[in-house]
């Protein structure tokens, strides 16, 4: 029995404390939004965020999170409207998809630590994603953009 | 002839007058011996009354406590975990495994019927109420440091938690150290009883942080090395010691971090269980700040890291952190920018870098940055294979926040290529050997695998 909060409401879910979070999440929680990658914390494509720090979800184990806070794509803005969603719709940077919600979580805990990014710091922290598509140049410019918008949006309070 | 037999005689009669000193001098001593290591029973009273003690009393014991880790050392934690304070904590030593005692109140298998006085000897002396030798995994040769005022209070503490019936496990040690009088000649070569004296070359607050940490808190315990009859060795006070496959670094002007740990730092560590310059608790240490020295007064952490910021030199050596600073931001971002063909660099790409990656000019706290940590400037890489098996857990390190198991995520092989990696670029120190025996052998030591493979 592990109890976290999940997008900001309280959950319990009644399964071995050694399952790893993103099984949790889209077996016994419905949030496939998060998706199964190498399954080796290798390639970033189930990246959520605990305590607001992306983290593979495919090898935390639910024992690790108790009492902790979760956020998967769902529950980054309610209507799906997060600036870096906004900047990745903007700029097209889905082809396949599949990586893409890990890339975004990256993203917006990249965000966090350094809000106006350099390429050094873009390459330093989202080079644990990877995307078959190669779709790494829009990732970048998409990232700039949400990075002013979320500038913009902190300076007008 | 005659002379010679005349000769023999009175060497004969030396011979047996010597013999006859030496067996005299032998039983005396082992009188002595017997007269040292004995030690009455103190009678047993019933359980005193919770009322006895005032509440303030109770909250001072409280402190006590935790300043003590008591709960961390009497409490089960192998099959499924057990009551706080019950006891049957499992811990393995060089000589076998021993079972910690049920201290909670109940009369029959805690410590209900022992009186203050009782109490009193054990945390001074090491020797229970019935008057038998405790084994010195518990750490008297701290505690007898403590004021008789400390004691007291927590004894208050301790009658009044919930009393549990529970027995603990017999002992595993071979004879003849199962013989508890045997415990008295190691207290003889070892211990000296006796409470904490003020050093007057030092203000209150040195003071206070020493009495507490060569005293109830016992850091030393972990922290120094310790002899082949298992006491703390004197001439290497804090020099750092392998506890529970993990390793307690030093914590003298030895610790090899590049940046010092400042009182700083310390605290925060001691308090928050995160230094922004060197990184998480983890392991064993992680207890320390969340369980105990987070809910004890601001001030006595203060004192202890106070301690030992001096015992470490810091204030003679942080001039050089700003350069080392520099050089281990310089350092975190090797092989992570541009094109990379190192195989190894690509590893910890995957692996580790979009946590541990961090920019000039000061690591981000959440990014605890690998060539700043402790794990890699170690003679050995236990601790980060330790932490890389185990990961960390939200309540472990930093609060709320959690690092992977990679159990089944690295081999051997690759846990191997990381910390040769990592030494390699991150450090200065010379490489470490054996890296992949190492890692087995580490991986080895994880009794339950955190995190069920995904494939």
């Amino acid at each position: 029995m592990t109890k976290f909060k999940l997008n900001g409401r309280d959950v319990v879910v009644d399964v071995p404390e050694d399952t790893p979070l993103l099984w949790a999440l889209r077996d016994d929680l419905d949030q496939t939004g998060t998706k199964f990658g190498c399954g080796v914390g290798q390639c970033g494509a189930c990246t959520v965020l605990v305590g607001g720090r992306a983290t593979r979800s495919c090898i935390t184990p639910l024992s690790s999170i108790e009492g902790a806070e979760v956020t998967t794509i769902e529950g980054l803005d309610p209507q799906g409207r997060h600036p870096v969603q906004e900047a990745w719709k903007e700029i097209q940077v889905p082809q396949c998809g599949y990586c893409q919600s890990g890339q975004i979580m990256q993203a917006v805990s990249l965000l966090k630590d350094y809000p106006d990014p350099t390429d050094e710091q873009i390459d330093g922290v989202m080079g644990g994603s990877l995307c078959r598509c190669m779709t790494y140049v829009r990732i970048r410019k998409a990232i700039k953009k949400a990075a002013a918008a979320l500038r913009e949006e902190t300076s007008h309070g | 002839m005659k002379d010679r037999l005349h000769g023999n005689g009175i060497g004969g009669r030396v011979i047996k007058r010597i013999l006859a000193g030496v067996a005299a001098v032998g039983a005396l001593g082992g009188l002595g011996f017997l007269y040292y290591a004995w030690y009455p029973s103190i009678a047993p009273v019933p359980r005193p009354a919770a009322s006895s003690f005032s509440a303030a009393q109770i909250e001072r014991g409280r402190i006590v406590a935790a300043e003590g880790y008591c709960a961390e050392c009497h409490t089960r934690t192998d099959m499924g975990g057990g009551p706080e304070l019950a006891g049957d904590y499992k811990m393995d030593t060089p000589f076998g495994a021993i079972y910690s005692s049920n201290i909670t109140p109940d009369e029959k298998t805690g410590i209900g019927n022992w009186s203050e006085a009782a109490f009193h000897r054990a945390m001074h002396l090491g020797v229970s109420r019935e008057g038998e030798h405790l084994i010195p995994a518990f750490p008297f040769d701290h505690f007898t440091k403590m004021t008789d005022q400390d004691i007291s209070d927590l004894y208050a503490y301790i009658m009044t938690r919930p009393a549990v019936s529970m027995a603990q496990r017999p002992n595993e040690l071979p004879f003849p150290l199962s013989l508890r009088i045997l415990q008295a000649g190691w207290k003889l070569l070892y211990f000296w009883p006796g409470v904490y004296k003020p050093d007057p070359r030092h203000d209150a607050l040195w003071n206070r942080g020493a009495y507490l940490a060569e005293g109830n808190a016992h850091c030393g315990a972990c922290h120094t090395p310790r002899d082949f009859m298992g006491a703390e060795k004197r001439s290497s006070d804090y020099e750092g010691a392998v506890v529970d496959n993990w390793i307690a670094p030093p914590l003298n002007e030895h610790n090899p971090t590049p940046t010092t740990w400042t009182e700083d730092e310390l605290f925060q560590y001691l308090r928050f269980g995160v230094a922004p310059l060197h990184g998480p608790a983890g392991g064993p240490m992680s207890p320390v700040p969340h369980r105990f020295l987070s809910t004890v007064p601001e001030e006595d952490v203060h004192a202890i890291a106070h301690y030992f910021a001096d015992l470490d030199h810091a204030s003679e050596r942080q001039g050089h952190d700003k350069a080392a600073l520099a050089l281990a931001m310089e350092q975190s971002k090797a092989g992570l920018i541009g094109p990379n063909t190192d195989p190894d660099a690509k590893l910890y790409q995957g692996a580790c870098a979009a946590c541990h990656y961090n920019a000039a000019p000061t690591p981000v706290l959440g990014r605890p940055d690998l060539a700043l940590n402790n794990a890699l400037w170690l003679d050995e890489p236990t601790n980060l294979y330790q932490v890389i098996l185990h990961g960390l857990t939200a309540e472990e390190g930093q609060s709320g926040i959690a690092m992977p198991s990679f159990y089944n995520a690295l081999s051997d092989q690759d846990m191997a290529r990381i910390a040769a990696y990592l030494r390699r670029t991150r450090t200065t120190l010379p490489p470490w050997t054996d890296l992949e025996k190492k890692a087995a052998a580490v991986r080895k030591t994880v009794q339950h695998v955190p995190v069920n493979s995904s494939h």
